[in-house]
């Protein structure tokens, strides 16, 4: 992938596909330039067998294809920089009241092999926009600056008007750029 | 900056309009977001069909929507046409250059883009 912004839109297929309802993502930055990403949510989860193989390229959920490359890729990504993937999961049927994936993923950003982040702001957008129905949260934070949406506090606000309607995804867009624009501007 | 306030004040403007918008499906645009689709570039694709239907205001019958693999990645970023009463039209190794002939050619003019489409492809 040429962004990890990419990556981060596969991965959080993977938890839609699960049936979570919410979902988190959380990009934080430390002062040692470590950087850790957080994709948490609350859908059917794996047990502890599954876990151990969706690591390997060769295993998917999927049927039309053989391969499920989403892992293998975020794990590249991350290891490629001295940093590495690690999976914790809960399984709807082991754990009926708490199920859920979380999938944190750390990264060296002053490493030369570090994906850029690219555009995280088209990849919020068009989650959003492709699942209106789920409940999205993000936020990225660096020591000095933070860029944060809540489809939950958009909705206290928005009432029945839907989260992809054309001049709320406009709204979602212009919000996240301009959040970025003071994330990076300083 | 674009404040919660500011989305109240875009909700009060948007109140009357909502009845209006309820999607009638006439068009259906399917995109392929898998693995496969994203790292072939999906995301562009996906992203010039929804500013261009939100902008053009189509959004009232043209939905854009996301879907897994569908099979044929070797084809990625794959496009799928749907529209009542015709057949699918699938469109294959898309950019968002040619998302935009799509629009104008396909989804404004009902005349689809041939030489997009898979048929069109030297196996």
């Amino acid at each position: 992938m040429k962004e990890l912004s990419l990556n981060i839109l596969d991965i959080t297929q993977n938890s839609i596909k699960a049936g979570a309802k919410n979902i988190s993502i959380f990009l934080d930055e430390d002062t040692n330039y470590k950087l850790t990403l957080r994709i948490i949510d609350d859908g059917c989860g794996m047990t502890a067998e599954v876990v151990e193989r969706v690591k390997n390229p060769f295993f998917t959920s999927r049927t039309t294809r053989k391969v499920g490359l989403g892992i293998p890729f975020l794990t590249l990504a991350a290891e490629q920089t001295g940093g590495g993937v690690s999976i914790e999961s809960f399984s709807e049927s082991e754990y009926p009241e708490n199920h859920g994936t979380t999938i944190t993923a750390t990264f060296d950003l002053q490493h030369i092999d570090f994906t850029p982040l690219g555009d995280m702001v088209t990849t919020i957008s068009l989650l959003i926009h492709g699942n209106p129905g789920l409940d999205f949260e993000f936020r990225h934070t660096k020591p000095s600056a933070v860029v944060e949406l809540s489809t939950r506090q958009m909705l206290e606000v928005l009432g029945e008007i839907p989260l992809d309607s054309p001049e709320v995804i406009e709204w979602i867009r212009e919000s996240l750029a301009e959040q970025y624009l003071t994330f990076y501007g300083d | 900056m674009k404040t919660l306030a500011e989305l109240a004040a875009l909700r009060d403007k948007m109140k009357d309009k909502v009845a209006l918008r309820e999607g009638t499906g006439e068009k259906r645009i399917v995109v392929g977001m898998a693995t496969c689709g994203i790292a072939a570039g999906a995301r562009p694709v996906l992203n010039a069909f929804v500013v261009a239907i939100n902008e053009a205001g189509l959004t009232g019958n043209v939905t854009v929507t996301q879907t897994g693999c569908i099979g044929i990645c070797q084809y990625e970023p794959v496009v799928e046409v749907y529209e009542s009463g015709k057949e699918k039209v699938t469109y294959v190794k898309m950019t968002s250059e040619k998302a935009q002939k799509v629009i104008e050619e396909h989804i404004k003019g009902g005349r689809p883009v041939k030489e997009y489409t898979i048929g069109e492809i030297k196996h």
